[in-house]
């Protein structure tokens, strides 16, 4: 099964959407509840990291008998330091991302955490390509 | 042995936004918190978030993070599209005019537990 959703810059009153579409599906899919959990609270990260830092982008699930994988790919200003931006506390957030409870930079580390597998793969002024898998 | 939702309201003077239904449940957990991204750390469900942030992000944040309550301290705004989203998620939605200090303090002396 492999769902798509559109994600805008700067739409901050719909970020989370997707994750929400989402966790109704995988719930939908009858898996395990730890699981959803895991990669819903990845995937809202990654989401509101598209909305906060990125122009525009594609979230794309792909769920099989073995696995979740996400790919979130945005164009937008990309990231120059990936292993600093992994990096717990190092953030570029905007003051209204702040005040929407984001911007910690906690993000990154809290995708990390919640996924068995994760890839960035990033071009400044071009985007940034984020995978996450969770297995079964 | 949790705490009633129900007397959690009454001690911060609360005011029920959404899912009243919900007040009769009982909890043992609490978190206050304004960080969204702390909130995804929490791994337990049975947890009353405590906040002073008013925006959508909130419920979607204990949507998506499974937290079933919600306390809004200093009798912060809460607007149509909160009350929409509590309502669809099942999320018992509390505003109190205590400060989130003043709120956590009730809870604790109730003997609502920490989470760290
Ligand atoms: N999709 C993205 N596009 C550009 N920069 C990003 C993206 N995702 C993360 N970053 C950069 O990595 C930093 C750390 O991200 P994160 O850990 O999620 O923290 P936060 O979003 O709270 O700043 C961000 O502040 C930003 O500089
Ligand atoms: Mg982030």
């Amino acid at each position: 099964m492999i769902l798509t959703y559109k994600v805008q810059g700067g739409d901050f009153s719909n970020a989370g959407k997707c994750s929400s579409e989402v966790k109704k599906v995988l719930k939908q899919l009858n898996i395990e509840p730890k699981i959803i959990k895991k990669v819903v609270i990845a995937l809202y990260e990654g989401e509101v990291n598209i909305v906060a830092h990125a122009y525009h982008g594609v979230i794309t699930v792909e769920i099989d008998t073995k696995q979740i994988k996400i790919t979130l790919k945005d164009e937008g200003p990309g990231i120059p330091d990936i292993e600093k931006a992994m990096e717990q506390g190092y953030s570029t957030a905007s003051p209204i991302v702040r005040e929407l409870g984001f911007g910690a930079g906690m993000g990154l580390p809290n995708m990390k955490k919640n996924t068995d597998y994760m890839h960035i793969s990033s071009q400044v002024n071009e985007g940034t390509e984020v995978i996450l898998i969770n297995y079964f | 042995m949790g705490v009633k939702l129900s007397d959690i309201t009454n001690a911060v003077n609360g005011t029920v936004y959404a899912c009243k239904e919900y007040l009769d449940d009982e909890l043992e957990y609490a978190f206050s918190s304004d960080l969204m991204s702390d909130v995804l750390t929490i791994d337990k469900e049975d947890v009353i978030l405590i906040t002073g942030l008013n925006n959508i992000q909130t419920i979607r944040t204990c949507e998506l993070a499974e937290i079933k309550y919600i306390i809004y301290a200093r009798n912060k705004m809460i607007n149509n599209d909160i009350i929409k989203l509590a309502n669809e998620n099942k999320i018992l939605v509390i505003q109190s005019p205590y400060s989130v200090f003043k709120v956590s303090g009730i809870l604790y002396n109730l003997g609502v537990k920490p989470i760290y």
